[in-house]
């Protein structure tokens, strides 16, 4: 199991929820998860109920059976001025820079380099020891820019390393490269089974393996469970609906003969199951269309009514499992 | 907002009564009035913008207007579908629409790093343009600057509005988190371009300012010194003479944008907001409502996209789940007692969900007709008599099952949809029912483009 585990997807598909419940799942007994979150939406805060996370990590929840998961809102300005700290002890022209509107110029018209800074800090968290040498986190989880620019985030420290071509900022971008080029890292998508974010996820897969970026796995969310199978939707539609509108009244429904209130249910429910069909049979479709993909994926439920602290941790149980099964398999 | 709407917001709403006269939003008169140059569908990411862009234009189009719509990353097979599917930045008149009333659409999709190729080109002295194109860092990084896409999107709508060839011209947003990115972007793109720090940047360039700026200069040059450090000389050579060489062009960019928010202002442009019936979409749809009437931008109404309904409102989920329950339980065991009807009425008393429909609101909540069904006298004897042979009381299980779910959904959408109603009842509305496919193809969009204007 790589120690950096990056989420992507296209928006809205849940990385950030996703992100969070796989630093609980890996955040076993004993085992301690950093959450890192770079956009600078909060994203992880409002998931936790817990007010604005500082640029600090902290701990933010224990997982079930012991392990402990920490979170970090990575702050593209703050990361800036703590290099300059760091490699040129700038104290006050660090300000200085800051109030003539070098971070600004950073942060906007240069994501490149604003995207050096975060990736260069979760990197940092990766191979960070303590003083008996042991990793101070055993897993690393970032929920991560979406699938439209994740290659570039991830391979922006190469493309600084062609535009500087010597200093500390190239050596810096080529030490994160060196992590997140490795085995150390796996990208997953965060998926649902509709065409479009199906389209990004292969889209964004192959971009990843053409910059030679260690892919992980599909992480397909949202799944709905399949309440019905096909067959017993044909034998419905067909000279089975006196039966249904009997079943139905026998549930106590209602009355089965014609414009009873149980024989009036029949045609709403099978067009609902009709329905239902059309979209089991596109997410087939999908689902095909991810299997061509060549990745191992990991289906998720959709938990109704917005999702709780409570949801999440059904939800990381629900990638425990997964990556018990993996584990058992011998996969990484 | 009123400090009882802001209490409301904070507290989610439920001390606002709701209104149940929502004003409904009609497409139609809108597409239709010759006055109506400019339509912009604004929303947060996924909610069915481009979807509904694509699907105006359409309908438009086929009521007799000459229509171009500028669509950002349609899906694969929409594009595919309205002949789009090459990027070449130029409208192209989209094949299969009935012009039988005069009309016709023309369809492009965005491509930002040529449509900021062209702002150089246009706006720079072409040894100048050439230098810009050519650097590095432009071309690194041009793409990938906070708030382009807006930017261009803007600036294909002004010359797109420029060229005067289309009498409506609808337009799409970028996928974005927030639908206030497409206002906010292309002016943070315009105050960076004014920013201080570009002054620094370009100070080497400048030598020999005036003797009061002396001072200055000499901070500066330890800044840029830093800065070389950090960056490593010849990036900063390389930003540096992209700034030079674009410096005649900031004017240019701002005076731009200026011009295009103005034209978003204009009497002539109505903003659609789309919205899925979803927490965070529809609290971004209030976001959007509340900053256009802050800038005098007209609000046409809310397209609240895919939408839920069902066919027998007046069976609740709690009942078809017991029912299912129910039916169940004869699965397994055979009971043949046949004695359904008390163990039925049991559960009639549960809460119902109000009535929904893709259309209506909570107009209708049937509680009494529902609550009584179970005992009415057509009822008593249920013909069925529980001989209900396991497979069939599986599949109805099942159909049970799936319905309430299916009210389920119905019912939190009504409670977000109510939250957005407390807020902003002014706010004409349009539903449109979730289809169970996707939208992909010129009949799909005249379903939308129908179901928009209620037809
Ligand atoms: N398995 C699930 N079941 C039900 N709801 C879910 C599930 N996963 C995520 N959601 C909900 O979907 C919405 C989007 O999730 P989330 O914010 O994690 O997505 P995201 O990909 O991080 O979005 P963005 O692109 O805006 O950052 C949230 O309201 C979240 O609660
Ligand atoms: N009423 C509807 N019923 C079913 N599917 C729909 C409906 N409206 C849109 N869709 C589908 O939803 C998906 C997203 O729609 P669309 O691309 O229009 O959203 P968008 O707001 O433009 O997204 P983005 O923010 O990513 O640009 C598409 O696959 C589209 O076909
Ligand atoms: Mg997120
Ligand atoms: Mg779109």
């Amino acid at each position: 199991m790589s120690r950096l585990q990056v989420v992507s997807g296209k928006g809205g598909t849940g990385k950030t929820t996703v992100a969070a419940a796989l630093a609980l799942a890996l955040a076993t007994e004993g085992k301690r998860t950093l959450l890192v979150e770079v956009e600078g939406r909060q994203g992880i805060a409002q998931l936790f109920e817990t007010e604005a996370l500082p640029y600090e990590e902290r701990k933010i929840a224990v997982a079930s059976g012991g392990g402990e998961v920490y979170a970090l809102a990575i702050d593209a300005e703050r990361a800036l001025l703590d290099y300059l700290q760091m490699f040129y002890k700038l104290g006050s022209a660090g300000r200085a820079l800051k109030k003539l509107g070098a971070i600004d110029f950073a942060t906007t018209i240069a994501p490149g380099l604003r995207d050096v800074l975060l990736t260069g800090k979760a990197c940092e968290a990766v191979r960070r020891r303590d003083k008996k040498g042991a990793y101070v986190y055993d897993y690393v989880v970032m929920d991560a820019p979406p699938t439209g620019r994740i290659t570039k985030f991830l391979n922006v420290n190469d493309e600084v390393a062609g535009l500087a071509k010597f200093g500390p900022i190239h050596n810096q971008a080529q030490a994160v490269m060196r992590v997140l080029k490795s085995p150390e890292t796996a990208v997953h998508f965060v998926t649902l089974l509709e065409e479009m974010p199906v389209q990004e996820t292969a889209d964004g897969v192959a971009e990843l393996r053409a910059a030679e970026l260690p892919v992980g796995k599909v992480l397909v969310n949202m799944v709905r469970p399949q309440l019905l199978d096909e067959e017993a939707l044909r034998a419905a539609a067909g000279e089975r609906r006196t039966a249904v509108a009997q079943a139905l009244s026998a549930a106590g429904l209602g009355g089965a003969r014609r414009g009873g209130h149980a024989e009036r249910l029949v045609d709403p429910l099978l067009e609902q199951a009709a329905e239902h069909a059309q979209r089991v049979e596109l997410e087939r479709e999908q689902r095909e269309a991810l299997a061509g993909i060549g990745l191992d994926t990991y289906e998720l439920p959709m938990l109704g009514e917005g999702l709780d602290l409570a949801g999440l941790y059904r939800l990381a149980a629900a990638l425990r499992t997964h990556l018990g099964a993996d584990r058992a398999q011998g996969a990484a | 907002m009123s400090s009882q709407e802001r209490r409301a917001r904070e507290t989610g709403l439920d001390t606002v009564p709701v209104l149940d006269t929502v004003p409904v939003l009609d497409v139609d008169p809108l597409l239709d009035d010759p006055a109506t140059r400019i339509i912009v569908c604004c929303g947060s990411g996924g909610v069915g913008k481009t979807t509904t862009a694509a699907a105006l234009g359409v309908r438009a189009a086929e009521r007799g207007r000459r229509a171009v719509v500028l669509t950002i990353d349609p899906a694969r097979r929409l594009a595919q579908s309205m002949g789009i599917d090459s990027l070449d930045n130029v409208p192209r008149r989209v094949k299969g629409i009935d012009e039988g009333a005069g009309g016709e659409l023309h369809a492009m999709m965005l491509d930002m790093k040529r449509t900021f190729d062209e702002v150089v080109e246009a706006n720079a002295a072409p040894d100048r343009a050439r230098a810009i194109l050519e650097n590095p860092f432009y071309q690194s990084l041009s793409a990938g600057f906070a708030g382009t896409q807006e930017y261009m999107a803007m600036e294909k709508l002004g010359q797109l509005r420029a060229r005067d060839e289309w009498d409506l011209i609808v337009v799409d947003t970028p996928p974005s988190r927030s639908a206030l990115d497409f206002l906010d972007a292309p002016k943070r793109l315009g105050s960076f371009l004014d920013g201080k720090f570009i002054r620094v940047l370009m100070a080497p360039a400048k030598v020999g300012g005036r003797a009061g700026m002396k001072f200055l200069n000499v901070g500066m040059s330890m800044m840029t010194g830093t800065l070389s450090k950090l960056m490593g000389g010849q990036l900063l050579r390389d930003v540096q003479t992209f700034v030079a060489a674009m410096d005649t062009m900031f004017g240019g960019f701002r005076t731009r944008a200026d011009a295009t928010y103005r034209l978003l202002q204009a009497p002539g442009t109505a903003f659609l907001v789309v919205a899925a019936p979803e927490r965070d979409a529809l609290r971004e749809a209030a976001y959007f409502v509340e900053r256009l009437a802050a800038e005098e931008m007209p609000l046409a109404g809310l397209v609240l996209n895919r939408v839920h309904g069902s066919g027998a409102p007046q069976l609740s989920a709690e009942r078809a789940l017991a029912a299912a329950e129910n039916l169940g339980q004869r699965g397994i065991v055979d009971q043949g007692d046949g004695n359904a009807g008390p163990r039925g009425s049991s559960t009639a008393a549960s809460p119902e969900t109000p009535r929904t429909t893709a259309r209506g609101g909570a107009e209708d909540t049937r509680t009494e007709d529902t609550q009584s069904e179970g005992t009415q006298p057509e009822d008593t004897h249920a013909e069925g008599d529980g001989e209900v042979a396991d497979d069939v009381a599986q599949l109805t299980a099942g159909l049970l099952r799936l319905h309430a779910e299916r009210m389920q959904v119905l019912a939190r959408e009504q409670r977000t949809r109510d939250r957005f109603t407390a807020l902003h009842p002014e706010v004409a509305v349009t539903e449109v029912a979730a289809l169970p496919g996707d939208v992909h193809d010129l009949a799909g969009l005249r379903d939308i483009g129908e179901r928009l204007s209620h037809r």
